[in-house]
């Protein structure tokens, strides 16, 4: 037993060199990218916060009614911003609906593409399988230390912390949507002369859309998941109060985020589930 | 003029090719080849020519081949060996062979498709979905839109054209597939087990319109099915496939007075012959009727008596029966019963036996001015009995 403690393998420091070579040999790329994201997310952040809560408010109910038509879901929306301004949490809902929101983003951007190409190229899928089961069940605390290093605290880490945490849902229900295509459909698509990209565009990705829907529905949720652990990088939002209140031992304070949190979850529920339900009918 | 030609085709699903056509060769069987290199023979040296304005029918049970091959002649089914030439203007194009580009303009001019599960988009309006195969020819979208509703209303379905294919019954959307195939303008049409999804009525039903449309338009159509009367119905020409191999190839009559093997014997043991058959192939021919003082025997107190191989005059044994000379156009009502009816021979069989049902009487069969034969019960009994069908009774 005791050679085997004593002739550690040094996995850790491997990572722990491969992140430092990382920082020295790519940081203005990481660099880069930090200053980027920042600037899109303070520019969305401040531009909301600059404008009256209410009008804001009054701009996503219009929004609401013009995707739903449904005045019971209005009335909830409503009701829910006037609970969270008057809990004193209106900042940080933004900040934080702001962070999922670039989040799902960019992670549709990044999985619909890569969920197609596996679906056309069951290796590739092969390969991935592992790699997005790695990213789901590793604790997302063993890669905030690296994102850390790399993008420095603030928001960016905790985007791409939930961006790698998230991505998987649009992949695997893109791969899912988009390979169970029927395959008659397919075949009408081709018989009467589809392209490769026509294909794609009027055939595969429009019977494919139930899934892909659901799965920016799952992408948002898992975002949202992430506020409180971003808010230990540093990340603005509703997990900053949960953590102060974690740390200062305040039941109040930390009951009244928590509420926050769960409104803006069932909100985004709300607003995003109905479109893809309707779709499948 | 040939518009489609299948030339010595064979079709195999798997990676072995190399290893399977050779055992091919040697006549291993399908299944031995599956053991052998685990590929799937799909057909095996098929031969084929269909002729403008013909209905082929590829007829079969599932897993005959029949599918199988009629996806070679669009191309979405990569043949292993042979040609399958598609004709386009004044060249036949070899779908096996063609580049991409030749490939798109044959599916997009010169051949569409129906399919069995009617393979609509189900997030179209019924009338994309007919303008579908238009969007891919690059046609506007107001012009697509516009021929979309033509072809809706020669389906009678313009009423339902913004509404989404599961609105709609089976038959309906086999209606817009259809459509969707005639909007095409293609002078080819493949047809996989167009109508097997929908229930009998329904079917017999879309099988007289498509004959009707067939009619005005006059396509070429290469029509799967597993059902032998549907391919007696429509078919101008029939290829019957077994385990991958076309073993018969003739006319509707031809197959039910001849099927070639016991296999199509089975099928054509559970047809009606009235729809098929003529005259010519029931009845009974001059030669065989006894001859006694030149007039010939039909039964025991019925005569015939010729003249220059012409009928004169029928005997009963109250004097001369009267005859009518038969054609389609006559009305039946204006005929007084007990008259015998003098028909050309190829008359249909349907129409024989009404003959029959209205006049009592065995009928003479003519052919260019000469009586060849008569037709009484007893040929149609034989008939309705598929006693015709026996092959060593042909082959006598």
């Amino acid at each position: 037993m005791n050679w085997l403690t004593d002739n550690k393998i040094p996995l850790g420091a491997w990572m722990e060199s491969f992140v430092d070579w990382l920082v020295s040999a790519a940081s203005v790329f990481f660099d880069f990218i930090s200053i980027t994201l920042e600037t899109i997310i303070y520019t969305l952040v401040d531009s909301i916060l600059w404008a009256h809560p209410l009008a804001v408010i009054a701009v996503i109910l219009i929004g609401v009614w013009f995707l739903h038509r449904n005045i019971g879901l209005l009335v909830f929306i409503a009701a829910s911003f006037l609970l969270i301004i008057n809990m004193g949490y209106w900042i940080e809902t933004i900040q934080t609906l702001v962070l999922v929101v670039t989040a799902t983003t960019i992670s549709v951007l990044i999985g619909v593409p890569i969920g197609i190409a596996a679906a056309h190229r069951p290796w590739l899928y092969t390969m991935l399988r592992p790699v997005l089961d790695l990213m789901q069940t590793i604790p997302t605390f063993v890669y905030l230390i690296p994102t850390l290093i790399l993008f420095g605290l603030g928001y960016v880490p905790g985007l791409i912390s939930t961006i790698i945490f998230a991505i998987a849902a649009p992949i695997r229900l893109t791969y899912l949507g988009v390979s169970k295509v029927p395959s008659e459909l397919i075949e009408a698509g081709l018989a009467f002369g589809c392209t490769k990209s026509k294909l794609l565009y009027k055939v595969e990705l429009p019977a494919a859309m139930p899934n892909i829907m659901a799965g920016i529905t799952q992408c948002i949720m898992l975002s949202l998941s992430m506020v409180v652990v971003a808010a230990l990088v540093g990340a603005d939002g509703l997990g900053k109060p949960v953590i102060r209140a974690l740390n200062t031992v305040n039941i109040s304070q930390g009951f009244e985020a928590g509420v926050a949190i769960v409104l803006v979850a069932i909100m985004l529920d709300r607003i995003c589930k109905s479109p893809a339900t309707k779709n499948e009918g | 003029m040939s518009v489609v030609k299948i030339e010595n085709v064979d079709i195999v699903f798997g990676d072995n090719k190399a290893k399977t056509l050779p055992l091919m060769d040697k006549g291993h069987t399908r299944d031995q080849i599956l053991g052998m290199t685990g590929d799937v023979v799909g057909v095996q040296n098929a031969n084929i020519e269909v002729n403008e304005g013909e209905i082929c029918v590829l007829m079969g049970l599932s897993g005959s081949g029949k599918s199988t091959l009629l996806r070679a002649v669009n191309g979405l089914n990569r043949i292993a060996r042979g040609r399958c030439l598609v004709r386009d203007g004044d060249i036949m194009v070899d779908m096996a062979k063609c580049d991409d580009a030749t490939l798109r303009h044959m599916r997009t001019r010169r051949v569409s498709m129906v399919f069995q599960s009617f393979a609509l988009m189900p997030w179209l309006t019924v009338l994309e979905n007919v303008a579908f195969g238009l969007e891919m020819q690059g046609m506007p979208k107001a012009e697509r839109l516009k021929k979309a509703r033509e072809q809706l209303k020669m389906v009678s379905l313009d009423k339902w054209a913004d509404k989404k294919p599961d609105e709609l019954s089976g038959g309906m959307r086999q209606r817009v597939g259809l459509a969707r195939a005639f909007a095409m303008d293609t002078d080819v049409l493949l047809m996989d087990e167009p109508f097997s999804a929908l229930d009998p009525l329904i079917r017999s039903q879309l099988q007289d319109e498509l004959i009707e449309l067939q009619k005005r338009l006059n396509k070429t159509i290469i029509f799967v099915s597993h059902d032998l009367d549907e391919a007696l119905k429509i078919g101008s020409k029939i290829a019957i496939m077994e385990s991958a191999r076309i073993i018969q190839e003739d006319t509707p009559e031809q197959i039910v007075l001849n099927p070639s093997t016991e296999y199509v014997e089975r099928f054509v043991a559970h047809t009606n012959p009235l729809n098929v058959l003529c005259g010519n192939s029931l009845m009974t021919p001059l030669a065989q009727l006894a001859v006694k003082e030149d007039r010939i025997s039909v039964s025991d107190d019925i005569w015939l008596t010729l003249e220059n191989g012409k009928l004169a005059s029928v005997q009963g044994p109250k004097g001369d029966i009267p005859t009518a000379r038969w054609t389609p156009e006559t009305i039946l009502a204006n005929v007084p019963e007990n008259t015998v009816f003098i028909v050309p021979a190829n008359i249909a069989m349907r129409d024989a036996v009404e003959l029959r049902y209205h006049s009592n009487m065995f009928m003479v069969l003519e052919d260019k001015d000469q009586c060849i034969g008569i037709l009484n019960d007893h040929n149609f009994y034989h008939a309705l009995l598929g006693k015709h069908f026996g092959r060593e009774e042909v082959a006598a």
